[in-house]
């Protein structure tokens, strides 16, 4: 009887012991922070992404709180939407960002660049690109090797076997520029997401003159300049024999896609 | 005593079944097409415009900048286009295209076959000449020679370190310049042993060319004994120049360091017999000798080639491609370049073209890694290959940087003996110029 | 046009591959399993072929069926697990405990951590330690091998020299009393004819087996070697302060599957460290741990637990022991 009474007596004491430095422990070594970080870090959706630009969900939210207007500030994924909450729980307006979506410029499929060597390296854009100017004779244009693929967070970008390309689900992107900066071409390229989910692009980033530009890929933009003659709303600017469509001018009225002759500007969700 | 280096290594087999063939000269091209960047450096700057008539051996670009080279056509003929064109990597670069019309060399070229012994300049007119004659390291980076000669401020080179090794498999281009021309090659060394004011100097050459190792000692002992002829095992990478000053000296390069920190200047032996022409003959770079080997080729031959012959003239001169062929090497198969396109044209640094074939070439399926270790027994760098990959898969930047990738030689031991077919070397190869451009930005 | 092979130097690859290593192992482990063929007969075959099918078998299903990966079983590595479990087994086993070792194996010590390059224990051991915690009466029936000629086994249940050893001091003979009363020789250790698993019955097909992988590079000495030395260097100290109460090094070292062990179990690519002095710490710490269980723990053999408890060491050596770097000083910039 008497090792019971003891033993309770001696833990009792024990972990009140205990729990008095842990308590003085918590109270000298406590952060104090603003407490409004943990309920903006609650209104993000948590992916950790690094689409904002931040190290993660709780350090954007920090910014946010520290930040004196959100102008700066995106969280791709969570969109207007989440800015707006976030905006509303701070107190403040932030004006709503057109909704933006990674874009792949470049058609060059087997049937329209054929491959002029075999890779045998390992299947990596980045290796490839360091290595040498492609498969084919585009030094320009996708490699391949899926690179894109491996960078996305939301499974929204797929490489097609048949074509070759990636091929960008708009459902699931959140623009969040990962694979943007994983193309060592820099392929891919963030747009608008357009009226209605309709863009127009230059799927294309040949930068070689036109001749040969077009010996390489039966869809390349020569930089032939008939899309800008066309465009009524200076839209089109062409530099080093390439052809780019700025999609805040961008009126979506279609004339330069009939008018190229190589069929290198692309219109989607028209149908 | 042979010697060796001290971490590392492998035993390919040498494959040398091009070392009885003796250098003969290619027929000449219709056109040539002389790359400006074919050198460590700044690209050269033409001084030569469209329609220009030029002699063999004439100037045609000057070197621009500080780490730069000169240029000299290869060919005598009309200059046809100065346009951009692509290498065999398809990167683009600007080349002079000239048109051949016979074969006129420059009057002050002595083209006689006579050794010339008597060196009659000194040391800074040697270093100038080098520079004027556009001579570049034919080991296979083509850095200026004449930047390499010269004095480095707070470093004094103490010896000199000839490169006869030659430890890549199939080429034998510099056993043959041995075995031809060992006096010539002799006599470049003391050249550059005068440039550098130094007074000893090493020729290391593998056990595997036991002709070679005869001659040399015989005519070094006779009449440049200051010059000790050392047999190196054969193993590779026993050619890499920080292997070579371990193997012969016992120095180790320092990390990030370069082999004049351990009082050491390193040139292969086609500079050297560059060098002595550039000096004695008046003749500037403007050809070397090319291994074209492998064993689906009936017949191996070693050419005098003139720089800028493309690719595809090179190979019709030796019947065609052949059939199992699949891969064309610009160099040997452990360091060399594929070539991707038949157009591009031979630049200085050529030192062979290799045929491979499909079984001898194609890469095994990858397995897991079973960590047996083997790359890292084989690293003659003493490095960690499996997690050097492993890190710059997930890119891992300073962890990379901890385990010293940019160290990495590229040498390519580690991918060869990896049992799982493991590309270890590519993805090295990636992160160490990542790292390297982060070091090199700090201040 | 011809399409030119391109790809990212070098060019050329050696003849190793994951296959020919595996292959090379099995073959040094063929004088043992034709000795303990000979010694054991059928018993032996009967271990030897279960627990080959069954590790093979397990994989394939775990792989195929399970995780639904690649199925690899064709690089060999499944079957030398299997030998290697058979061999640390005693004769008399029935089969569904090899197979059960097996399962063990393979589905949890393997492919639980990612299958092939990504365990962190010994396969084979995690088997036999499971086994010999799970099933103690049947892993500790031991019997003296006697020739196939003999007309198979039925000889009496005996026990390991180590055991015999361990019980006899227990008992308060002294050491000379014990290596009479039992015939203990070197010869009979070199050549067998002493108890013992499976495998651990000829010291010279163990060894022959290490020759040929040394020879063919398949390992390094520095594991062996520092395991055996270490053992012998600890066990000497040991005999030398009392020949009467501890065995002496040459006898520690041929008992106990100190070779089976050193050659063939912590030689495991996986499991072992990356770099030479990392190899030299494992193995001196497995030879020191073997030594203390033996000792001054209540089993009589200790290299099954030691490898193990250094398996878990072998990735704080990997990181902390790096090899022999080329360059002696780094400079800056």
């Amino acid at each position: 009887m008497d090792t019971v009474i003891f033993t309770i007596v001696s833990l009792t004491v024990l972990g009140f012991l205990l729990s008095l430095i842990l308590y003085f422990v918590a109270q000298k070594f406590k952060i104090v922070e603003d407490p409004r970080i943990d309920d903006v870090e609650a209104i993000m959706p948590g992916v950790n992404c690094g689409g904002c630009g931040y190290a993660g969900c709780r350090a954007f939210a920090e910014g946010c709180v520290k930040a004196e207007n959100l102008d700066a500030m995106f969280c791709p994924v969570g969109g207007n939407e989440t800015m707006q909450k976030v905006a509303g729980y701070l107190g403040i307006r932030v004006e709503e960002k057109a909704p933006r979506v990674a874009v792949v410029r470049c058609n060059g499929t087997c049937d329209n660049r054929p491959k002029t060597n075999d890779y045998d390296g390992y299947s990596s854009c980045a290796v490839m690109a360091s290595l040498y100017a492609g498969d084919t004779d585009c030094r320009y244009g996708c490699l391949g090797q899926g690179d894109c693929e491996l960078s996305c967070k939301f499974d929204a970008i797929k490489m097609n076997p048949v074509t070759g390309l990636p091929e960008v689900d708009a459902q699931k992107c959140t623009a969040c520029g990962a694979c943007v900066k994983s193309c060592p071409r820099v392929i891919i390229e963030l747009r608008n997401k357009g009226i209605k989910n309709r863009r127009i692009y230059v799927s294309c980033i040949n930068k070689d003159k036109g001749g040969v530009a077009k010996k390489a890929c039966a869809v390349a933009c020569t930089g032939c300049t008939k899309c800008q003659k066309v465009c009524a709303f200076d839209a089109i600017t062409i530099t080093s024999n390439l052809a780019y469509i700025d999609y805040n001018k961008c009126r979506l009225c279609r004339k330069c896609v009939t008018e190229c002759p190589t069929q290198a500007i692309w219109e989607v969700n028209y149908d | 005593m042979i010697k060796t280096f001290s971490i590392g290594g492998i035993h390919p087999q040498d494959y040398k079944i091009s070392a009885e063939a003796s250098i003969e000269n290619f027929p000449l091209a219709e056109t040539a097409y002389i790359s400006m960047s074919q050198h460590l450096g700044a690209p050269a700057e033409p001084v030569v415009a469209k329609g220009d008539y030029v002699k063999v051996g004439q100037l045609i670009a000057k070197a621009n900048g500080f780490i730069s080279a000169n240029i000299h056509t290869s060919v005598s003929g009309k200059v046809i286009s100065i346009e951009q064109l692509q290498d065999l990597a398809g990167n683009i670069s600007q080349h002079i295209v000239i048109r051949r019309e016979g074969d006129d060399w420059m009057e002050n070229i002595d083209k006689s076959e006579d050794v010339i012994r008597t060196i009659k300049f000194s040391g800074e007119e040697i270093i100038a000449k080098i520079a004027e004659n556009g001579i570049v390291g034919l080991g296979g980076a083509a850095f200026p020679t004449h930047i390499k000669l010269s004095p480095v401020p707070n470093k004094k080179a103490g010896c000199l370190i000839i490169n006869g090794s030659e430890c890549e498999p199939y080429l034998t281009s510099d056993y043959r310049v041995m075995i031809e021309s060992p006096e010539q090659i002799l006599i470049g060394t003391k050249i550059m042993m005068k440039a550098l004011n130094v007074q000893s100097a090493f020729f290391g050459v593998e056990e595997n060319k036991p002709k070679a190792i005869g001659i040399l000692k015989e005519i070094a002992a006779k009449s440049y004994p200051y010059i000790k002829i050392v047999t190196l095992k054969k193993r590779y990478p026993q050619g890499g120049e920080k292997q070579l000053i371990d193997a012969i000296t016992g120095r180790r390069v320092p990390s990030m360091g370069l082999p004049v920190d351990t009082g050491v200047v390193v040139q292969n032996v086609g500079t050297a017999l560059a060098v002595y022409e550039a000096i004695q003959k008046n003749k500037p770079l403007f050809e070397g000798v090319v291994t074209i080997t492998g064993e689906c080729i009936t017949e191996q031959r070693n050419f005098r080639l003139r720089v800028g012959t493309t690719y595809e003239t090179i190979i019709s001169a030796i019947g065609g491609f052949p059939k199992d062929a699949v891969k064309l090497i610009s160099g040997g198969p452990m360091m060399g370049k594929a070539v991707s396109r038949m157009d591009a044209a031979s630049v200085k640094s050529t030192s062979a073209l290799l045929l491979l074939t499909e079984n001898q070439t194609k890469r095994g399926e990858e397995g897991s890694c079973i960590r047996c270790a083997k790359c890292v027994n084989s690293c003659p760098m003493g490095l960690e290959p499996y997690l050097l990959n492993k890190l710059s898969m997930a890119g891992r930047v300073e962890d990379l940087e901890k385990h010293m990738v940019h160290d990495c030689i590229e040498c390519g031991c580690c991918s060869y003996t990896c049992p799982s077919n493991i590309p270890l070397l590519d993805a090295i190869r990636l992160s160490k110029y990542q790292v390297l451009k982060i070091i090199r930005s700090r201040p | 046009m011809r399409k030119l092979l391109v790809s990212p130097a070098p060019h050329i690859h050696g003849r190793e591959s994951t296959k020919g290593l595996m292959r090379d192992v099995i073959i040094a482990l063929a004088p043992s399993l034709l000795v303990s063929i000979y010694f054991f007969g059928f018993s032996a075959i009967k271990l030897i072929l279960v627990g080959v099918v069954s590790c093979v078998l397990v994989e394939y299903v775990i792989q195929k069926y399970i995780v639904k990966t690649k199925v690899t079983v064709s690089d060999c590595s499944a079957v030398v697990t299997g030998l290697l479990l058979a061999l640390n087994l005693p004769p008399s086993a029935p089969w569904w405990i090899v197979f059960i070792g097996s399962v063990v194996a393979i589905g949890i010590a393997k492919m639980t951590f990612g299958g092939l390059g990504q365990n962190i224990f010994n396969p084979a051991l995690v088997g036999r330690v499971f086994l010999l915690v799970s099933f103690p009466v049947i892993m500790t029936d031991w019997t003296i091998p006697v020739s196939w000629f003999r007309g198979g086994i039925d000889a009496s249940s005996g026990a390991t020299a180590l055991s015999i050893v361990k019980e006899g001091l227990a008992q308060g003979l002294t050491m000379d009393q014990i290596f009479e009363a039992n015939n203990f020789s070197y010869s009979r250790m070199l050549f067998s004819k002493i108890g013992g698993s499976v495998g651990e019955v000829s010291a010279l097909a163990l060894l022959a087996g290490m020759a040929y992988l040394l020879i063919r590079r398949v390992i390094k000495p520095h594991i062996p070697f520092s395991i055996i030395g270490t053992v012998f260097l600890f066990t000497g100290i040991f005999w030398l302060i009392d020949p009467q109460q501890y065995a002496d090094p040459l006898f520690s070292i041929l008992t106990g599957g100190i070779l089976l062990g050193s050659i063939f179990m912590a030689t495991d690519y996986v499991t072992s460290p990356m770099s030479k002095p990392g190899m030299i710490l494992y193995g001196v710490g497995i030879g020191v741990i073997t030594v203390l269980i033996r000792y001054f723990g209540s089993y009589p053999e200790g290299i099954s637990f030691a490898i193990l408890i250094m398996n878990a060491c072998v990735p704080l050596i990997n990181k902390y022991m790096h090899p022999r770097r080329f360059w002696k000083e780094v400079k800056n910039g």
